[in-house]
Order: C-alpha cells, then structure tokens, then sequence
C-alpha cells in the first residue's frame, strides 16, 4: 500500500508559489489518465496536491485517494512514477495524504464535462455558493443519455465504490452516477 | 493487500516510530492501541460483508455489500499501516491479538442478521468518526485525518442499513420476524462499542446516548421492538478490545490467514 506517515502534505507548505519545475511536474502528474475512468486525468479528478524538489533533487508528488478503499490509487502512484520517470525523473516518490479529504466538487468543470459525455452522471455541486449566496437547491441528477431530469435510485452503490446505479424514468436507460462526496 | 510501503522519510514495512526490538512494533503505544482496534473493526468487518459476494439475495445487494466491504478495507489498511506491517497484522496475528468488537465478528446470518448487523455498527462508526474528525485539522492525529475522510463513506453505509431495516422491519410477516429476531440477537454485543478504547478524546457517554437515540429511531420506524435493559446487562458480551472473541472468529481467522500461512508473500 502507498501511505505516508503524517498525513498532511510536506510537499509544498501552504501559501509556498511552486518553482517552475514543480509546476511542470504538477502538469505531467495531472496528465495521467485516471485508470477506471480513462477519459479523465488526474488532474480532472482533482487528486493530484502537490509536488515538491527537495533540495537534493528528489521529487515527491501528493496524491489523495477518493475513496479510502479505492483500488485505482496504486495504479495511479505508478502510473505517475512511469509518466515522471519518461521525463527525465527516474526516482520519484508519490505518497498519499488524506487530509483534507477529497470531495466531489474538487472534480473540475472540464472533469464533469467529460463525465457526462462518457455517460456518467457528474455529481452534483455542495456547498454554498461563495460568497455567501442564496442557499442551493437539491438539483435533479439528469440522465446523461436523453438529458432528462426524471431519474430514480436503483442502488447507493455501482461498479466502482464512487458511483451509485440510477434509472431513467423517460428513456428506460440504466446509467452510473458519480455519488456526491462532500 | 500488498507490501510495497512508500514511506517519506519512514522505514519501509516498518513501525513508525516503533521501538528498535519492541517485539509488538511499537503496538503498545496509545494512539497504535486506537489504530489497532479501530483498524481491526474494519478488517474483520470487510472479512463478513466479502463473504456475501454472489450470495447476496439480488445482483444489486452483491456490489453494494462489496462496495461497503472494499470502503472498510481500505480504513483497515490505513489504520494498521499506522501501527506496523499491514499484511503481518492481518495475517500473521493470532486470535488473542485481534482488538475488534464482538459485534463486526458475528456471523452473516441471514440477510436480516448482516443489515441489523450494519446498523448496529454503522451507526456507531460514523459517529465516532465524526467526533475524531471534529478537532481542527492542523491538530490531526493520523487517525482522526482516516476518521475525516472515511466518515463520509460511513454516511452512505449507514443510510443503506436504515433503508433496508424500513423495508425489512415494515416489510412481511416473515422478514418483520427475522429482523426483530436479530435486533434482539445481536443487542447484547452493543454495549462494547462503548468502551473506552485508549488515546481516543472521544465523550464515550454522548456516544452511547446519540447512538441509541439514533438506532431507536430507525427501529421504531420500521415497527421493531428496540430491547429492553441496558446493552449487555444479562449476559454481557465484549471483551473483543481485550482480545477475547466468540467462536465463530476463528473460523474467520481461518478463512482470512488460511493462503498467506501456506504460501507466504504470496502475491497476484
């Protein structure tokens, strides 16, 4: 298993402007597809945190998992060791932090976009809007094959641990749906 | 579970902050105590809900208990990571070892006994991760940063028991039968959930008052009768934090431990 023993982030303090080279491993970590939603990368996914060159040259990439359980995390510590490694940094460590935790709305527009386009529900946006705007309404989770809004619930849990199974009362179609997590 | 440890600035596959020559790797210390019995809940509680794969009464129930089981495995590796090698925990610890309640360890049953099971537990877990999770993030310990992020897996564990306790409780002569005949099975194991686990700042007495208010709720909404008498109060079952377990828990251990002590490191 990939862990880390403090769970915060030593790459990267906060506030800390990342050099142009961590910059750049941030974009080749981001760019990794992720391994069950390939259509997504990482960094659509929101999971990749933080790069950080130590000053004896190491390179360390912080990746967070979605789900604690998520199976796809150690492939994608590899797959991101493999992508660093063509470009010119053989010895790179990614480790895992799970503070703060991951939620849904860490997914990027473009994320969403291309979930929907797959036939995947995107979840829907939590929180207030900021600042302080009028208090969200429950939105509808729409049927990503006809665009309709009349879906039901089949079950809280799908083919991966971040999807519930829907059903769409006007076409019929059985669709995933990415669970919020909020 | 693998054992490819990556580290920072830790010991590979090693305790952190163990002891060198501790034999329990550092196990002995409060917050590894937390981890351990927290991390144990987990892993044997992954180990029951596996066992429904392709047995569950519809293909829906198959993945959302293995959903569940997966969530549960992945807090165990964290947890016990925190303490030592993970598969040397899992595998290789006898039975007077493992820190887990009695409750996770009961067999599945029927399918009434494995959600009143989930009930029972999950609505225990999500509220002692929630007050874990509760101080301020800079003051995390490793396990309330775990209890942070799982406590919102747990939510979705928990709503699923409820759902299925509505239908089951509220449901026919027959399934209104066999669930209150596992409200009433499984109600002397919840009184352990309770007991203070060492390196915890955890109110164990709001604990207990907020889970039966919550658990009293959803049986009375599904026409179950809630017991009677305070949690154990005949026969007190527990025990399982001191390592004493019920009979079937070694069958479990068995079935968990039986691969790896034939063929060890054995791999995919």
């Amino acid at each position: 298993m990939v862990t880390d023993t403090p769970l915060v982030p030593d790459a990267a303090a906060p506030g800390e402007a990342p050099t142009p080279l961590e910059a750049e491993l941030l974009r080749l970590a981001g760019s990794v597809p992720d391994p069950e939603l390939p259509q997504l990368s990482l960094a659509d996914l929101g999971v990749v945190r933080a790069a950080h060159q130590h000053p004896d040259g190491r390179v360390e990439i912080a990746l967070t998992p979605t789900y604690t359980g998520c199976p796809a995390v150690e492939t994608m510590a590899e797959d991101i060791r493999r992508v660093l490694a063509e470009h010119g940094h053989p010895d790179a460590a990614v480790h895992t932090v799970l503070s703060p935790p991951w939620t849904t709305d860490d997914i990027t527009a473009e994320g969403r976009r291309k979930l929907a386009e797959s036939g995947i529900a995107p979840p829907r946006p939590g929180g207030p809007a900021p600042g302080g705007g009028p208090v969200p309404l429950t939105l509808a989770v729409r049927c990503p094959n006809c665009g309709s809004t009349e879906t039901e619930l089949l079950s809280r849990f799908s083919s991966t641990a971040c999807k519930a199974l829907r059903r769409c009362v006007s076409c019929r179609e059985p669709f995933d749906h990415f669970k919020e997590l909020l | 579970m693998s054992g490819t440890h990556d580290v920072p600035g830790g010991v590979p596959g090693g305790a952190p902050g163990g002891v060198p020559g501790d034999p329990h790797g550092g196990r002995d210390r409060p917050g590894h105590r937390a981890a351990l019995a927290l991390g144990d809940d987990a892993l044997v509680l992954a180990q029951r809900l596996g066992e429904w794969a392709g047995h569950a009464p519809e293909l829906e129930e198959d993945v959302a208990l293995a959903n569940i089981a997966l969530d549960l495995l992945g807090q165990a590796r964290t947890l016990l990571s925190l303490v030592d090698d993970e598969d040397k925990l899992a595998y290789l610890r006898e039975e007077r070892e493992f820190r887990n309640v009695q409750l996770v360890e009961q067999p599945n049953g029927d399918f009434a006994q494995t959600i009143i099971r989930q009930l029972y537990f999950s609505v225990y877990q999500e509220l002692l991760y929630g007050q874990l999770a509760g101080c301020r993030p800079e003051d995390a310990t490793p396990v309330a940063a775990l209890a942070a992020k799982a406590v919102k897996e747990t939510a979705y564990h928990r709503d699923h028991a409820e759902q299925w306790t509505l239908r089951l409780g509220d449901g026919t002569e027959e399934s209104h039968r066999r669930a209150q005949r596992t409200v009433d099975g499984l109600w002397r194991y919840t009184g352990e959930l309770f007991q203070p686990i060492e390196g915890l700042d955890i109110d164990w007495d709001n604990l207990r008052a907020t889970w039966t208010t919550s658990v009293r709720a959803v049986l009375e909404q599904a026409t179950l009768r809630v017991p009677e008498g305070s949690q154990g109060a005949v026969w007190a079952a527990g025990g399982g934090r001191q390592g004493v377990h019920t009979e079937p828990f070694g069958r479990l251990l068995a079935e968990l431990q039986y691969l790896h002590r034939s063929h060890p490191e054995a791999s995919w």
